[in-house]
């Protein structure tokens, strides 16, 4: 390789690298141009959620308003008498529990469809697979029926329920290839060796795939913060989640966008953070994972 | 082999565990808690907002605690009419309206309220205007329905602008003479249009408003045999002067354009006239509104009836499944008493205060001096609305700018996104029309015996 | 941590190591006991799923077969198949089905094909490419339902969104009065998928930037060395190297698009032909509250995505035909 290099002319070198760097810082500004305006809507948000909601519905948008913590006051509640920390504990009680159990779950399971794979195991992947072409709300009325019966209505178990539902086949899924991940020289050392399933699952698997099983309980607990339409059904006054929450503010008969925006700003905010801490994880689970 | 296996299914159980602790610890979630509690379903408009700030004094005068669950108006609907179809249980209370009231009493899914108010002499029934208290009777003819405020429709306009250009405005205008003086104030200022009228989608947006001036102009959506008539005259006439009104004189956006979007055009000078809900006038006189004072209000524009206001008021109803019906009592009592308006008027505003739906808040001074230019005209329309008769010929049903019939919601929203489309001119007047027609004549075949 | 063995070369190597997992170095599983030791651990997950999702669709399918309408109790009763008569003449459901299929399609293809683009220049070395990676992750990271708030009263709002106000500041750097569209009323598809290819243009990159980052640097490096054009290398080295993970994008996009509730229901409310099939069936649910009339509809477009996915999923994709038993 060096050798190659050092091969070349020096002339063409520098004419060529000089043509990269410029095209190179280019496509660098492309990078930030396009980033910006990606994150343009989200800023308009965080910066209106500051603003007073006359401020907020002015045309042209008024940058250089004066901040105000109007949105997040009426959000947290000082004006109205309620506040979201229920509705965020709610949320924050089902994405956790739901991914707890999605990842004891899947686990095995994709052990079962990986390492040491069942016949049939990509009919069963399939299978997996299909659950989720179902249209959730044609699932919900028997759901809600059946919730009414045995009196579950309003009730955080039924949503960790639904949620471990929604998640575990794209979590199999994601988990199996991570797990197809493992060198078979490393398992095959440990069966001559006499190791048990629970123990090579225990102590040879878990720490190769611990990136995988990060980002699967990353995009899990996504998805699960995020549901809307089984918690806006399903629950009422006990167990109403964040996303529920922040639709109460939009009201047809007022301003409502300063609000609209402190809410939506709070409520993603655990999402937010979660998804920059593992960044790096994410990137790693949404593809060499289930690619292989 | 077996050494690892205890351990690691140890280990799941303490996982398993943990997260089920975390959910038991919410009980069955964070929100509400123990103690008499009364569970509260109820849109998001600004009087409820305000009621639920004031719930406190409730809890202090009986001690029982509130839950609310407050849903923009759509989705407030879908959840409450849920709720009291399948008898859930999960409130005790919601705020319905005078169209689902009566037929949800039909189906017996409200607890009847003669009883409490026979009792509860404090609450004055009496005091409760006539056209209200009667929409919210079932077919028995008992009470089941309290409203929480009521309203009418009326025509509100720019004084100063009007002034500006030497126009006046009859009290009892026609929608001629509206549309007229629509041309004549566009563009009186920059960026100002003639007119706002609603055209979102929507049987409660912009049905509600075109199905008034249907009325006026001689339609209607069933006749008495409940046959469609929605490509008949009065109908048609009706629509295509609605629509052609808005779309040479109206607000931009106007297919997107519901009660929100033309407050904020009329508060922004965007907007002359505005013929919508009374409840308005309380927003566009409050003290934050850039046109408090700039405001003149007249009854809505007829052409072949006497009045052509609308009837609605947002009201409190008792799930049949609810087993709190006592206490769910004592918390209507409160909220739609002369005692809650008069609380109102002192900590939040008298221009606040939920009105249209008490003869004493039309003749209480406080509340006059911040609503004289508004409370006549309110009253008026509201004791000159008549949901059995409110057009020029029979009708099946009641209703003034609804048909009181289940199945209007759904063809109803149906109908009117077609009329939307045609407010935005991607398609015709006719063919929204034909379309409508289509939608109701299935319906009607239904009521046909 | 990367041994040769997981190394990510392209190459047939892999095919071979997977196709012995089957059979231990102990021999392949033949007594019954073995067979089913195996499908112990799948057995938690597996049972959980089929009672918590056949269970419903069983339910929902005895319903489609009811006339059932919530708001007049009276008219309960055997329908046989008129509910699927009705699924099938209306016209509504038509364009609901049409719609849906045109937005999944937009929304993935073109989300795939900026997600391509944005990982591509993202593959590069430049200033502050991680903060630049962070703001382009960002708007997959908002919760869907407050991001299609954001759209709908903040941005496309013909009176006080960020479009029509950025036209008003731009035409007022000029002077003159800025066109104000109605966005949402002249545009209301492309609007919708707009929202939708906002946010998931982040996921398709970084799907594809993780492929664009195992891409083995030797063979890029020779490809140079050789002279190869840009372009060249990237049509014959890297798309095809890219090819399983824009299925993978396809695949899983399509999945969440198709069942995408939110951004309709917000920005719409299904008004002006943009109604997709989940909207239209919540309508029916909970606006018409035709039980029976909705639960076919369900049960419609399950068994249709259940013939689409197979063909889709076993014909197209090379992602689970490696390891073919």
């Amino acid at each position: 390789m060096t050798t190659a290099v050092a091969d070349r002319p020096v002339a063409a070198t520098t004419t060529r690298t000089r043509k990269r760097r410029t095209s190179g810082v280019l496509l660098g500004l492309l990078a930030w141009v396009i980033g910006v305006i990606f994150i343009i809507p989200v800023l308009w948000m965080v910066l209106t959620s500051f603003h007073s909601e006359a401020d907020a519905g002015t045309n042209p948008p008024s940058i250089n308003a004066p901040l105000t913590l109007d949105g997040y006051r009426d959000f947290f509640g000082s004006s109205t008498g309620t506040n979201p920390w229920p509705y965020l504990a709610n949320s924050a009680t089902a994405s956790v529990s739901s991914t707890i159990i999605v990842l004891l779950l899947a686990f095995p399971a994709a052990y079962a469809l990986s390492i040491r794979p069942v016949r049939k195991w990509s009919d069963v992947l399939f299978f997996f697979l299909s659950t989720k072409m179902l249209p959730l709300v044609a699932g919900l009325l028997p759901i809600y029926l059946f919730a009414q019966k045995v009196h579950m209505l309003d009730n955080i178990f039924l949503l960790i329920i639904l949620y471990t539902t929604m998640n575990l086949p794209i979590a199999v899924w994601m988990l199996r290839s991570f797990l197809a991940e493992v060198p078979p020289a490393i398992l095959e050392a440990a069966a001559i060796d006499g190791a048990g399933v629970v123990y090579t699952m225990r102590k040879i698997i878990t720490p190769i795939a611990v990136p995988g099983i990060a980002s699967t309980a990353l995009i899990c607990f996504i998805f699960s913060w995020n549901e809307l339409l089984f918690a806006r059904v399903l629950t009422g006054v006990t167990a109403q989640t964040a996303p529920v929450f922040l639709t109460s503010f939009v009201t047809s008969q007022g301003l409502f966008l300063a609000k609209v925006c402190a809410a939506a700003t709070v409520v993603s905010i655990p999402v937010v953070v979660a998804g920059f801490a593992a960044q790096d994880k994410l990137v790693q689970g949404l593809s060499l994972g289930a690619v292989k | 082999m077996v050494r690892g296996a205890p351990k690691r299914i140890l280990a799941m159980l303490a996982a398993l565990t943990a997260a089920f602790a975390l959910a038991a610890c919410g009980g069955l979630g964070w929100a509400g808690g123990s103690g008499d509690r009364l569970r509260v379903l109820m849109v998001n408009n600004p009087q409820m907002v305000d009621l639920q700030k004031l719930a406190s004094t409730f809890t202090q005068q009986t001690g029982i605690k509130v839950d609310f669950t407050v849903l923009p108006e759509n989705d407030l609907r879908d959840k409450a009419s849920q709720e009291f179809s399948s008898q859930a249980g999960q409130y005790d209370v919601a705020t319905l309206s005078n169209f689902e009231i009566p037929f949800y009493s039909k189906n017996h899914w409200l607890v009847p309220m003669d009883d409490y108010i026979a009792k509860d002499a404090a609450f004055d029934q009496s005091d409760i205007l006539k056209p209200i208290a009667k929409s919210l009777t079932g077919p028995d003819g008992k009470i089941y329905g309290e409203p929480f405020y009521g309203e009418s429709s009326f025509l509100m306009y720019r004084k100063d602008v009007f002034a500006a250009k030497g126009l006046t405005v009859p009290d009892h205008p026609t929608w001629d003479q509206v549309a007229d003086m629509a041309a004549k104030v566009d563009n009186a200022q920059p960026g100002m249009r003639g007119i706002c009228l609603r055209g979102q989608p929507g049987w409660g947006q912009v049905l509600a408003p075109l199905t008034t001036v249907v009325n006026t102009f001689g339609g209607t959506w069933f006749d008495k045999d409940w046959k469609a008539q929605v490509t008949g005259p009065g109908f048609t006439a009706g629509t295509n002067f609605y629509i052609n009104l808005v779309r040479s004189h109206g607000e931009i956006g106007a297919a997107q354009a519901g009660f929100t979007e033309c407050l904020t055009d009329l508060e922004q000078g965007k907007a002359a006239m505005w013929y919508d809900a009374t409840s308005a006038a309380g927003s566009l006189d409050g003290p934050d509104s850039p046109v408090a004072g700039k405001i003149g209000y007249v009854q809505g524009p007829v052409k072949e009836t006497k009045s052509s206001g609308w009837l609605y008021a947002w009201s409190w109803a008792i799930e049949k499944a609810s087993s709190k019906k006592d206490n769910a009592w004592k918390f209507i009592s409160w909220a739609s008493s002369k005692a809650y308006e008069d609380l109102v008027g002192s900590r939040l505003g008298w221009a606040r205060v939920p009105a249209g739906k008490r003869a004493s808040t039309y003749t209480n001074p406080d509340y006059l001096k911040v609503a004289q230019s508004f409370a006549a005209p309110t009253l008026t329309a509201i004791q000159a609305a008549d949901p059995t008769s409110p057009g020029v010929q029979p009708r099946p049903t009641i209703g003034i700018q609804f048909v009181d019939i289940p199945e209007f919601t759904d063809f109803g929203t149906s109908a009117s996104q077609a009329i939307s489309s045609a407010i935005a001119g991607k398609i015709s007047v006719q063919s929204a029309l034909n379309q409508s027609q289509g939608l109701a004549e299935a319906v009607g075949k239904l009521y046909q015996k | 941590m990367a041994t040769p063995l997981t190394d990510t070369a392209v190459g047939p190597s892999r095919a071979a190591h997977r196709a012995d997992r089957w059979v231990t170095p102990t021999g392949a599983p033949t007594t019954a006991r073995q067979r089913w030791v195996r499908r112990a651990p799948l057995l938690p997950a597996l049972v959980f799923l089929i009672i918590v999702t056949q269970l419903p669709f069983v339910a929902t399918l005895v319903i489609s077969f009811l006339r059932w309408n919530a708001l007049s109790p009276q008219t309960r009763g055997w329908a046989g198949i008129d509910n699927y008569k009705k699924v099938f003449t209306d016209s509504a459901l038509r364009s609901s089905v049409l719609f849906t299929i045109v937005l999944t399609a937009t929304v993935v293809i073109v989300s795939l094909a900026l997600g391509l683009a944005i990982a591509l220049l993202l593959d590069r070395t430049f200033f502050g490419r991680g903060l630049v990676r962070t703001l382009m992750i960002t708007p997959f990271l908002i919760v869907p339902v407050a991001a299609a708030l954001l759209f709908k009263h903040g941005i496309y709002n013909p009176s006080y969104g960020l479009l029509n106000g950025t036209l008003t500041w731009i035409w007022d750097l000029f002077g003159g009065t800025a066109p104000q569209p109605d966005w949402l009323t002249d545009h209301p598809k492309i609007m919708v998928e707009a929202q939708l290819i906002w946010q998931w243009t982040p996921f398709m990159m970084l799907i594809l930037l993780a492929g664009l980052q195992s891409r083995d640097p030797e063979v890029m490096e020779a490809a140079n060395v050789d002279g190869a054009t840009a372009w060249q290398t990237f049509t014959h080295l890297t798309l095809p190297h890219m090819r399983q993970y824009l299925e993978l994008g396809a695949l899983l996009g399509t999945i969440f698009i198709i069942q995408n509730f939110d951004a309709v229901f917000v920005i719409t409310s299904g008004g002006l032909g943009t109604a997709n099939l989940p909207y239209t069936i919540y309508q029916t649910f909970f606006s018409a509250h035709d039980y029976g009339l909705a639960s076919a509809q369900g049960v419609v477009v399950v068994v249709g995505s259940l013939i689409i996915a197979t063909l889709a999923l076993r014909t197209v994709s090379s992602l689970l035909r490696e390891e073919s038993t």
